[in-house]
């Protein structure tokens, strides 16, 4: 067995995941400030406005799970929390009808908001944010002839996020761009109408935290894989090298040109552990993954860029460490 | 041509002979293209369309002519009966056209006008009337007269009909109603059993107008004729003598001239001697002497002799289905020959017993059967209350001249078939038939269980017998009955449902069959002696039970009738089949049989080609066609017990076998058909499956929005399972589903996930997982009285000093009915009804009396509010105004709420976990739920494992996988296909644990599974109480969540607290938190006092106060009523 280096490994095993034998846990090591700025880093392998990929080396994991939990369900968004309606004739029925557009992320920064306080019966201009939506359905009066599809022969059969129109309160007007607010997509399908049918609701969003309802996540999701290391431990070549390579994502075994197998980059191995399925090429690898190398995927919602959510996760991490301190601080 | 030729020479040669036969490929789409004929519910509606069509002109024939006592010139014949179109009457003989679902919403019945062509005299007139109204007859939804038969899916949308709704029911006030299936032995059918040790012969005779049975016994060692009309047993020789052989060597000719026949009849023939009876007459004197005295004469106006009786009963009761002729009893006695034959060779030969519990023996009543047993008892019914008008009438003289026309009533028709079907009571006084339970309402709990009732088939066994033999399952059934679908319990094995391609046979008419038979050698036996008849080279002939002849060449007879029938010169249903040990062919086309369609197989290769299954593909070859090609015929029971039928075509052997199976999933009926991979699954699991099924909610039909149930659950977002089998699509179940795909993770979290418990995402649930709406309906009519008076409804109440509306009727609109949109919160009003007294005058003259009218509102309870979905407002058939409001609740999962997969693996929600403490593998993915592994070594569910690889690949590959039973995706093409994506090939894969965020050492288990969520809510089921309603007799709490009960301290929790010796909690259960009483006892007698005084003893000076339970005090009393009188004996202890 090759000597692995000091970075701590967790062995995937045939049947198990198993820590590696000179690993005693990093929960054991003593928290040093200066070690661990020697060792972290965080590196941005991917950014959109809508994805992120980035890596966080040498941290505990359970600061990046809190980053993780803390993006799933701390960090705020705005989501439409009250419908007011004042006719809805469709077959959908009112609660469902709220359900679903309260699940339409929305195009707002929720740093600019306050939440509302539980007993506030009218929202103000710093906490909620007003839409309309005023839709009918009615006959096509130009439908074309011969013509059976729905969206001929009828006005407004489907109802569209992007129907949504929001009506500032306040100074909202000045404050906000008009481009700023409103649904992040517009072709989300909320309902499906027929000539009679009417939609007349005002819907109210306010600012709340994953926590208390998964439309105010701000991600999709946000999670991390630790990075995955794949050791070989004797030549393999020819139709085993080839057989290799199959077990494993593209990319992560490479033939030389005398057909033998090397490992080019396990970065985006899927972890399928399909070579433990080949009796003859089981023994040659040591799969592991690197315990302190986090690999983050955070898909944003639409409301904040993933790198902003990222940091406000810290930001809360930090304030809540602050207030824990606080409160510690008292009893000295 | 050369491919013909080619074949010929395989078959020549015994090397192309044993070649393996190609495997047919989409063999499974015959099913489909059968169904699309059949249909699942055909059966039920075939039967109907008979019955209105066919079998309702013969009942009215058969008994057509009327006549009076009074005037013997006086008829009524009826000339044709017809069932028109379904129609509504409003109003005296005026009629609206109707639909199916506007009876559902107006509680009206579907039904038809019957009608009849008579021909009757008026006076001294021969008049002759079209079209006269004899009554109503209920419709079966998409039957030839239904307005739904032939109707395309816009137009079926326009009637506001589900285009995937079966049909096969009826609709009677409001209520779907379906006449379940019976299953019964088969009439006119020999059936040899032991009977406590006995061997016995039975008939049960049935014709249109006896119901008898017969039994040929051995009693000490003697055979007797048993009969219900006979007081007592005849010796069998006796019955002979009385039908006309009186020479014993003709007896035993007939029942055969072998030894041990004749050594058995010995001492048969001895007693006859013994009895002194030789001749017929003497025989029939015999048997008059031993008629039981019938109790009340009718008309006492022909007084017979004895011997005339018993020629009569011997001619018309007993074996009443053979038909005697000028009273030639011949074919009788060959019969009744017959039968001692098949005891004596039973005595032998414990073989010949038959099976009473085998399919072959039984025949399964439909509605149409059963609605013409009913129709005909109310048609003579009908008949004899006329003649019996007609015998008061025609005396009197009148003015004008009696026209029966006007009395006749079309209630008394419509009225018992709307009472049978509604009741499900059928009571046929002339059968001596009862029979409860026939009908039930059909459960619309989801499409389904809705479908699963329209294939139930109800036995007529006792349930709570111990029997084992009729419960098991019958080799018999195979293919026939779901060997999976039948409820646990009391009932299990009686109630049964049928196999997805089986068809259920009408009656077809006998002549043309028994003409055929003549023609193809059979003689008639009327001609034969007893010799002839038992001669070992010749077969008897039964059709449908009766005696139709002997054949001496049985195998050119079968092949006759196969042929016929392949090349539909005969009906499809009919069957053939021989008994080698009986030596008897039987033919049979009687309805009920259970039978289904094979691929015939000649020469060892199946007719069925791969080119016909391409035609079928193109849509130019229906399922009809192959039936008229013969290259495929239906087999029922009997006959498939005479054919080797091979499942794969692999299985062909050349020499025998006759016929090759369309395909084997089949055998399973629509509710087992929803499990994928049910071969994998230990057998119970799917028979829990069938039963939960039934309880999931989901989606209804497509017209569910429509409708006014008085409960209806319906989910949000349902969804089609991953995993199809061909029956979900067969069914249409994947659109209507019932469930959706949950992600599931095998894994234990956190212990409350122990005894099946199930743990729930809270982010899925927030996004809609599980979410379901519950409608409830609330209903009112609104009466009018025979004194003017009607019932009414008053607007919102008003408080007199705010002058705002109160509270209970703020959802009130102006009307006085209940807005809809508006939330109801527990005990408000939904209708503002008031009643006038019941005891009002009805004698009132000129303006209406100011009555006080009395609040009957219709409140709205449980403590759960609902919003209202809409309001209806119509009339009924008594042109009573009818409201209807509809309720809705939406409900989202919470702790206790029932789920189960398709396995058979119910759980309750045990905890429900966010979604950051979930766990989560490489790509994100957090489960939905999660499952207990230990859910799976004891219950063997290994489909459900098989579900979640081919689901989790199908996510992956974008499509249904299939695991329709014995067939559907392999597993290791499922597992190539995962590991083609890059994820593990056995579907575990490498979670983190969302709490510590380190990866879990285990591989986790996880796709997604089809998970069904159960009518069964802790919403519904919550109950407590601290203090609440008492009964009123004994002042206990009062019992049930619906009545606000207490919860029972019973006898085992107080064994538990005496055990214990906690008196003082004993005391304070049983009797201060329940029914404590101070009650009054005096002292010196010991006897209850009142008021603090002493009855018996006219003093209050001994009486003291005595707490006790209010029930014991309830208890004295009434033994004190009954003269025994308790006396109490008190001392001080203090």
């Amino acid at each position: 067995m090759p000597q692995l280096d000091e970075k701590p490994r967790v062995l995937l095993e045939e049947f198990r995941v198993k820590n590696a034998p000179n690993d005693y846990g990093m929960a054991d090591e003593k928290w040093s400030f200066k070690k661990f700025t020697k060792k972290f880093r965080i590196v941005i392998v991917r950014m959109d406005n809508f994805e992120m990929e980035f890596d966080l080396i040498g941290i505990q994991p359970a600061f990046a799970n809190a980053f993780r939990r803390l993006m799933l369900s701390e960090v705020p968004s705005m989501a439409i929390e009250k419908v007011m309606i004042r006719n809805n004739t469709s077959i959908i029925q009112d609660e469902v009808l709220a359900h679903r557009l309260g699940l339409i992320p929305l195009k707002a920064d929720p740093r600019l908001f306050e939440y509302r306080p539980e007993d506030a019966t009218e929202g103000t201009e710093f906490n909620t944010l007003e839409f309309s939506m005023k839709v009918k359905c009615t006959l096509n009066k130009s439908q074309p002839k011969d013509s059976y599809r729905a969206e001929d022969l009828y006005e407004n059969h489907s109802v569209y996020s992007s129907q949504i129109k929001w009506q500032p309160i306040g100074n909202q007007a000045s404050v906000h761009k008009e481009a700023d607010i409103g649904p992040v997509h517009g072709d989300i399908l909320v309902s499906k109408m027929r000539p009679g049918h009417e939609l007349d609701l005002s819907l109210v969003a306010v600012k709340g935290i994953g926590r208390d309802h998964a439309k105010f996540s701000p991600v999709a999701t946000a999670s991390y894989r630790l990075l995955p290391e794949v050791t070989l431990t004797r030549e393999v070549r020819g139709s085993e090298a080839s057989l290799l390579q199959s077990c494993f994502a593209p990319g992560v075994i490479s033939l030389d040109s005398e057909g033998r197998a090397y490992v080019r980059d396990a970065r985006y191995d899927t972890c399928s552990r399909n070579v433990y399925r080949y009796e003859e090429i089981k023994d040659a690898v040591i799969l592991s993954r690197v315990r302190d190398h986090f690999i983050f995927n955070v898909e944003s919602v639409g409301a904040m860029q993933p790198n902003v959510i990222f940091v406000e996760a810290v930001k809360i991490l930090r304030d809540k460490c602050k207030s824990f301190l606080d409160e510690l601080n008292k009893f000295n | 041509m050369g491919e013909i030729n080619k074949r010929q020479n395989d078959w020549d040669s015994s090397k192309g002979l044993r070649e393996p036969v190609k495997t047919l490929e989409d063999k499974w789409k015959l099913v489909p293209s059968f169904l699309q004929v059949k249909g699942l519910v055909k059966q039920h509606i075939d039967s109907f369309n008979y019955f209105i069509n066919v079998e309702i002109k013969k009942i009215v024939q058969a008994n057509e002519k009327v006549f009076c006592d009074a005037d013997p010139l006086f008829y009524i014949k009826y000339l044709n009966a017809y069932v028109g179109t379904p129609d509504l009457e409003e109003g005296y003989n005026v009629t609206k056209p109707t639909t199916p679902h506007e009876c559902r919403l107006r509680d009206m019945t579907y039904s038809a006008p019957i009608t009849v062509d008579i021909e009757y005299i008026r006076g001294n007139q021969r008049v002759i009337k079209n079209k006269q109204l004899i009554g109503r007859m209920p419709l079966m939804l998409r039957s030839s007269n239904c307005v739904l038969t032939n109707k395309s899916d816009f137009e079926l949308a326009q009637l506001n009909e589900c285009p995937h709704d079966p049909g096969g029911y009826f609709i009677i006030r409001g209520q779907e109603k379906v006449i379940l299936i019976q299953e019964q032995l088969s009439r006119n059918r020999m059936i040899v059993d032991e009977f406590k040790g006995a061997i016995q012969c039975q008939v049960t005779s049935s014709t249109h107008e006896k119901k008898t049975r017969t039994n040929v016994i051995v009693k000490n060692g003697k055979y007797v004729l048993r009969h219900n009309a006979l007081s007592d047993d005849i010796p069998i020789a006796v019955a002979f003598k009385a039908m006309g052989i009186c020479s014993d060597q003709e007896i035993m000719q007939l029942i055969g001239s072998d030894d041990t026949s004749m050594k058995k009849m010995a001492p048969c023939i001895m007693d006859c001697h013994n009895l002194k009876i030789f001749t017929q007459n003497q025989a029939l004197s015999y048997i008059g002497s031993k008629l039981k005295v019938k109790r009340f004469q009718t008309g006492g106006a022909k007084i017979r002799t004895p011997v005339d009786e018993a020629r009569d009963l011997l001619a018309t009761t007993i074996l009443a289905h053979v038909a005697v002729e000028n009273y030639n009893f011949y074919v009788k006695a060959i019969y009744l020959a017959i039968m001692v034959k098949r005891v004596i060779e039973a005595e032998t030969n414990k073989a010949a017993i038959d099976d009473p519990d085998y399919y072959g023996n039984k025949r399964l009543e439909l509605a149409g059967s059963l609605l013409a047993l009913m129709f005909e008892d109310l048609f003579k019914r009908f008949n004899w209350e006329l003649k019996s008008i007609a015998d008061k009438i025609i005396p009197k003289v009148k003015a004008a001249p009696f026209d029966v026309v006007k009395h006749m009533r079309p209630d008394l028709i419509a009225n018992g078939l709307f009472a049978a079907i509604s009741t499900g009571n059928w009571t046929i006084k002339r059968f001596k038939m009862e029979r409860h339970g026939v009908t039930q309402v059909l459960s619309r709990l989801s499409y389904i269980s809705a479908l699963g009732m329209m294939t139930r088939v109800n036995s007529q066994f006792e349930k709570t017998r111990k029997v084992s033999g009729p419960r098991s399952l019958q080799p018999s059934q195979w293919g026939m009955l779901c060997p999976s679908d039948t409820p646990e319990g009391e009932a299990c094995g009686l109630v049964k449902n049928l196999a997805l391609m089986t068809h259920i046979t009408t009656e077809c008419s006998e002549v043309p069959i028994a003409r055929l038979a003549r023609n193809a050698g059979v003689e008639d036996v009327r001609i034969l002696g007893g010799e002839e008849i038992n001669h070992p080279a010749v077969y008897m002939v039964f059709l449908n039970g009766n005696i139709l002849g002997v054949s001496r060449q049985y195998k050119r007879l079968i092949q006759v009738f196969r042929m016929f029938r392949r090349r539909g010169l005969i009906s499809a249903f009919v069957s053939i089949y021989p008994n080698h040990n009986q030596r008897t062919v039987y033919i049979c086309s009687d309805g009920g049989r259970l039978c289904r369609p094979y691929i015939i197989v000649e020469k060892g290769s199946p007719l069925v080609q791969q080119s016909h299954i391409n035609e079928l593909n193109r849509g130019i070859r229906r399922f009809q066609d192959f039936l008229n090609d013969g290259l495929i015929e239906y087999l029922d029971v009997n006959e498939e017990n005479d054919s080797h039928i091979a499942t794969f075509e692999n299985e062909i052997d050349p020499y025998v076998t006759t016929h090759l199976e369309i395909e084997p999933f089949t055998i399973l009926g629509v509710c087992a058909g929803l499990v994928p991979y049910p071969h994998h699954n230990q057998s119970p699991r799917n028979t829990y499956q069938c039963a939960m099924g039934k309880q999931a909610m989901g989606t209804i039909g497509y017209n569910q929005k429509n409708r006014i149930d008085t409960l209806m659950y319906n989910l949000v977002y349902p969804q089609c399972p991953m995993v199809k089998t061909r029956t979900i699509e067969l069914t249409n179940f994947d659109k209507l589903p019932a469930g959706q795909n949950a992600t599931v993770a095998v894994m234990s979290y956190s212990g409350y996930d122990i005894e099946d418990a199930l743990i729930l995402n809270r982010a899925s649930i927030d996004r809609g997982y599980g979410r379901c709406l519950v409608y409830k309906s609330a209903k009112t009519t609104m009466k009018r009285y025979s004194n003017q008076t009607s019932d009414r409804i008053l607007g919102p109440s008003r408080d007199a000093t705010t002058g705002k509306i109160i509270r209970a009727h703020e959802i009130l609109d102006t009307d006085g009915i209940a807005a809809p949109g508006e939330m109801v919160e527990n005990r408000q009003v939904l209708i503002n009804k008031q009643m006038p007294p019941a005891t009002l005058n009805p004698v009132t003259q000129g303006q209406p009396q100011q009555v006080e009218y009395k609040d009957v509102p219709i409140t709205y309870k449980g403590p759960v509010e609902s919003y209202i979905e809409k309001v209806m407002v119509s009339s009924n058939s008594e042109d009573a105004f009818l409201i209807k409001i509809l309720l809705r609740q939406t409900r989202i999962p919470e702790i206790g709420d029932k789920f189960s997969s398709r396995h058979g693996q119910k759980g309750v929600t045990g905890l429900i976990v966010q979604q950051e403490d979930m766990p989560f593998n490489d790509r994100g993915i957090c489960p939905d739920m999660i499952m207990n592994p230990h859910g799976f070594p004891s219950r063997m569910t290994v489909g459900k494992t098989i579900e979640l690889l081919a689901g989790k690949a199908g996510l992956l590959e974008g499509k249904f996988h299939y695991g329709t039973a014995f067939g559907g995706s392999k597993v290791s093409d499922v597992c190539n296909e995962l590991e083609k994506h890059g994820y593990n090939y056995h579907g575990k894969d490498i979670f983190y644990s969302g709490l510590t965020g380190e990866p879990l050492e285990a591989y986790i288990y996880s796709g997604p599974v089809y998970y069904q969520k159960l009518k069964h809510m802790v919403q519904d089921k919550m109950h407590a109480r601290a203090r609440g309603p008492r009964a009123v007799l004994t002042r206990q709490p009062t019992e049930g969540r619906s009545r606000d009960g207490g919860l029972r301290l019973g006898e085992m929790e107080r064994d538990c607290l005496i055990g214990y010796g906690a008196s003082m909690l004993l005391m304070e259960r049983l009797m201060l938190a329940s029914d404590a009483f101070s009650a009054d006892i005096c002292g010196a007698c010991g006897r209850l006092a009142s008021r603090a005084w002493c009855h018996a003893c006219r003093s209050s000076a001994a009486v003291s106060s005595v707490d006790m339970p209010y029930a014991c005090k309830l208890l004295f009393q009434e033994l004190a009523s009954m003269n025994i009188v308790p006396k109490l004996t008190l001392k001080k202890y203090c």
